[in-house]
């Protein structure tokens, strides 16, 4: 199929960016979209001219890395996966594709379709962890039983892959299933309780101070999600949240 | 210089307690004056950064993407091995040591293998500990699958993304110590070289890789836990910036290079469609646990079926070959990944592959349907099932087993897997061969460490399904972190090492020169064209079957294609931003040297052993005629390459593998 493509291209983080279009023929069905971008960069580079610069790593939808905006949705019109395992059967011959980056004050542009995440990085720092140290004697990994419906709901909010595609669809840029996601797996999990209340603070803190927006439940967040994060775990966070402060 | 392993004295049980007894040890206020920079934070490098971290070592830490979170450890979907024992079934410290070393076709070091089984179970409780959501049974106690090659069930697993919980796991205790401020982490950063002084790696020369800066790090001392080099093959189940640069540097600088032609091949992943294929996508061989792998058994059904005018499904069961079942009747469709990639290979290369190419073979989940639809239906008592009954039954089992993998292949070949069979072909995954270390995990240049899958210590020449995870934890968690202290105990008085020295002077000249050829050299090809056509002969001539005429013609043809890169390569852009087809170019130009010595290694290995196949080494009859002839008298050794210039200059001195508490036996999957 050809195709047109309206990519933003942007120099670096100062610059000033824009839409170009391009164009791209004899695209197989059967190519994955960045395939479909790495025809289109040789033959940028065949022609001497600076390839669009985006991320992407594993190509199989786990590492979070790809992050593009397709026609006005985060990791394109397909529900359930990331850019990277978006195939062209989706689109149509003589399709005009528009690719952006993910766009929130808290994401600046690096360049083209690159966005700096590192807000994410500064959330996870705030709290995203359990307080043990590597010993070798911790204890035996079965001495606490946990029901098994606890851990497969701590599993489901562990599979976030940080991509970062909630807070580009929401219309306030919130983090909050991003945040909820992880402050959920350890709330529903025996060994993340004694430093539950800190953990929820100071990562909520975190969240604000990185100018991410507010949630206003509107769930668009859940439908782009590529893993299916629930939107229970921005519910959880929040009862996390207010019990903390209720209790000083 | 000879090899010394420095494997302890004394009984293999005791080896490594005895040793962490008498190691020297630095002071904890002392720990504070030494700085260590560790390359990569997948399972290996993550794991050590934040151990050496907590223990009170200044870390610097290094990833090309934009965190840690994104290593490819993420990608490892089946689960991680270890000696528990939770199912009752008989595994213990020695058996998971036995079948790793029979596994690895006996070319791994035993002591190493031993050690790695004894900790095993300290990674689990320490994953749990750090609240890795692991699967859980009714009871709420931790469940096990079965893997390949193996006779216990000892794999723990979350779901189908194993790697993504250990790596997410790892990286929480990572940010603890960023948050404390005793890891400073460096994303979007690329190793370009180490720095030697006086003898010992003291640092690292680094691309900012946002704004294209080149950085001076040092350091008391330099772990490199870069992952493998399976992109040498251009196709493989690697992310796309899987690379061997940190690897490779080393290497050129005095680490000499063990085994590289110890790869492995895996038998489920998704064929490739065509040429523009950039990457390969794994399907878990858990797999294999229900599926059942097969090809018509006459040419007119494979033409037919190629053609469209016939479905695999309209193939009776004695019009199918299923050949796993056929040759290996004891292990069947759960043969190791060696065996049962080379069996679809000798099918294709029959003609008898079953897509457009010519490589695809079928696993097919119908029977599993059947088993477990009559059985659901005896369990809800439902009489007389109907045919489409039981296939539903059958389904939802399936499904809850490994939905997700049915969805991604649905997903990617626009085929519906409870449908029709699912296609596959094997790939290139993981790569056994690496950095050679001794029993510290420390290379032949003093002071710098290699772990992880980029080195080449416990998996021989075959790894066997869900112990790369545990050998990445093993080695950052509970090895290194010990091991290093015995060498950094002569450091506490040496202060910082400065980097206006110059050795980092001469170090960053040369990365720097290297950068500006790329960008200065305009060229008439993309860094990728050169890429694909290493890939292919390596591929075609280093792959599932290897031959001293192809690996001869390969050493050339590679050797070829490198100056022709050097000439005529392509970069656009500059030097002083985000520049990601210079990184490509950086990273090729490695695997264009790298893959002349892989094949230069296979040529010298005239056995086969695991991964390697040479098809000279095959048992000529007997019951396991066509088989794999390992050859223990002249090849019980580890090739460990030294660099000196151009790849086929590489000398090679071998270190003899000595095996006192294994028997050595030809394995055999009959």
């Amino acid at each position: 199929m050809n195709l047109t493509l309206k990519i933003w291209r942007q120099k670096d983080s100062q610059a000033k960016g824009q839409m170009v279009d391009y164009k791209v023929t004899e695209i197989s069905e059967h190519m994955s979209f960045l395939e479909m971008m790495d025809v289109l960069n040789e033959q940028l580079v065949n022609s001497g001219e600076e390839p669009v610069a985006f991320d992407h790593d594993c190509r199989e939808g786990i590492c979070g890395m790809c992050s593009m905006y397709i026609n006005g949705e985060a990791h394109g019109p397909d529900r359930g996966i990331t850019t990277c395992q978006l195939h062209m059967r989706m689109f149509n011959d003589g399709d005009t594709i528009t690719i952006e980056p993910f766009r929130a004050a808290a994401f600046p542009v690096i360049k083209d379709l690159v966005v700096d995440r590192m807000s994410f990085e500064r959330i996870q720092q705030a709290g995203g962890y359990i307080s043990v140290n590597t010993s070798g004697n911790t204890q035996d990994a079965n001495s606490i039983p946990i029901s098994k419906h606890a851990a497969d709901e701590a599993m489901d909010a562990a599979t976030c892959i940080g991509c970062g595609a909630c807070v580009a669809s929401c219309k306030n840029s919130s983090a909050m299933l991003f945040v909820g996601a992880k402050v959920s797996q350890y709330a529903l999990l025996p060994q993340g309780q004694v430093e539950a209340a800190d953990r929820v603070k100071n990562m909520v803190a975190q969240m604000d101070l990185e100018g991410f927006g507010n949630c206003t439940n509107t769930g668009a967040c859940e439908v782009e999600c590529p893993k299916g994060i629930s939107l229970e775990n921005i519910a959880r966070m929040n009862r996390e949240y207010l019990s903390t402060t209720l209790k000083g | 210089m000879a090899l010394d392993s420095k494997v302890p004295k004394g009984p293999i049980k005791d080896k490594w307690t005895d040793y962490k007894n008498k190691i020297d040890l630095v002071n904890p206020a002392n720990k504070r004056h030494i700085d260590v920079i560790v390359v990569g934070t997948g399972l290996a490098g993550g794991s050590a950064a934040a151990t050496l971290a907590e223990l009170g070592y200044n870390v610097k830490a290094f990833a090309y993407q934009d965190s840690p979170r994104r290593a490819h450890s993420i990608a490892a979907q089946g689960g991680i091995n270890a000696a528990k024992n939770y199912q009752g079934d008989g595994d213990s410290t020695y058996r998971l040591f036995y079948d790793t070393v029979k596994g690895g076709d006996y070319r791994s070091r035993e002591a190493n293998v031993y050690r790695l089984a004894e900790v095993s179970a300290n990674i689990i409780d320490q994953c749990v500990a750090q609240g890795v959501p692991f699967a859980r049974d009714y009871g709420g106690l931790l469940d096990n699958r079965s893997f390949g090659g193996v006779l216990v069930s000892r794999t723990f697993y979350a779901k189908g993304q194993t790697g993504q919980q250990l790596l997410l796991g790892a990286y929480s205790a990572m940010n603890r110590q960023i948050a404390r401020g005793k890891i400073e982490m460096f994303n979007r950063h690329e190793m370009l070289d180490v720095v030697i002084v006086d003898g010992k790696a003291r640092g690292i020369i680094a691309r900012n890789l946002i704004t294209g800066e080149i950085e001076r790090h040092s350091a008391h001392a330099v772990v490199v836990g870069s992952g493998g080099y399976g992109n040498v093959y251009f196709l493989s189940t690697n992310a796309m910036g899987s690379n061997a640069t940190a690897a490779w540097k080393i290497h050129k600088k005095g680490a000499y290079f063990a085994n590289p032609c110890y790869t492995q091949i895996h038998p489920t992943c998704i064929p490739r469609s065509g040429d523009y294929q950039s990457k390969l996508t794994l399907m878990s061989e858990s797999l294999r646990n229900d599926g059942r792998i097969w090809v018509p058994k006459n040419m007119e059904d494979v033409m037919a079926i190629r053609e469209g005018r016939k479905q695999p499904t309209d193939l009776s069961e004695d019009e199918r070959d299923y050949y796993l079942e056929r040759r290996y009747p004891a292990f069947g469709n759960l043969v190791p990944r060696d065996v049962a990639s080379r069996a679809a290979k000798e099918r294709c290369d029959a003609g008898y592959g079953v897509n457009a190419t010519g490589e695809a073979v079928y696993l097919d989940f119908a029977s599993a349907f059947d088993r477990y639809g009559r059985e659901q239906a005896k369990i809800h008592n439902i009489k007389n099932p109907t045919a489409e009954k039981i296939y539903e039954l059958g389904q939802a089992i399936v499904e809850a087993k490994y939905g997700n993998l049915f969805q991604m292949y649905e997903k990617i070949v626009d085929q519906n897997p409870y449908k029709t069979p699912m296609m596959i072909y094997p790939a290139v995954h993981y790569t056994m061969g690496g950095v050679w270390v001794d029993y510290n995990l420390m290379t032949t240049i003093p002071g710098c460490y290699c772990i992880g899958e980029a080195n080449f210590s416990d998996h021989g020449a075959n790894r066997l399904g869900a112990s790369a995870l545990m050998q990445g934890l093993a080695d950052g968690y509970f090895v290194l972190p010990y091991t290093i202290g015995d060498y950094l105990s002569d450091d506490i008085r040496t202060g910082k090492i400065p980097t206006d020295s110059k050795e980092f002077d001469a170090a960053e000249k040369e990365v720097t020169e290297r950068i500006n050829f790329f960008v200065n050299n305009k060229g008439t090809k993309s860094v990728d064209y050169f890429h694909k056509k290493l890939g292919k002969v390596m591929w075609d001539k280093a792959g599932m079957s290897r031959n001293a005429e192809g690996l001869t013609e390969a050493m050339a043809e590679i050797k070829a294609i490198r100056e022709e890169f050097w000439k005529e390569v392509s970069v656009p852009g500059t030097a002083a931003e985000m520049n990601p087809e210079l990184e490509k170019a950086g990273r090729v130009a490695d695997f264009l040297e790298l893959g002349e010595l892989f094949a230069k290694d296979a040529l010298v290995r005239a056995e086969s052993c695991g991964g390697h196949f040479r098809e000279e080494s095959a048992e000529l009859d007997g019951p396991q005629k066509g088989e794999a002839k390992r050859n223990d008298t002249d090849f019980a050794f580890v090739s460990a390459w030294e660099y000196k210039g151009e790849p086929a200059d590489a000398v090679l001195h071998k270190e003899e593998l000595e095996f006192k508490d294994i028997e050595l036996k030809q394995r055999s999957y009959k």
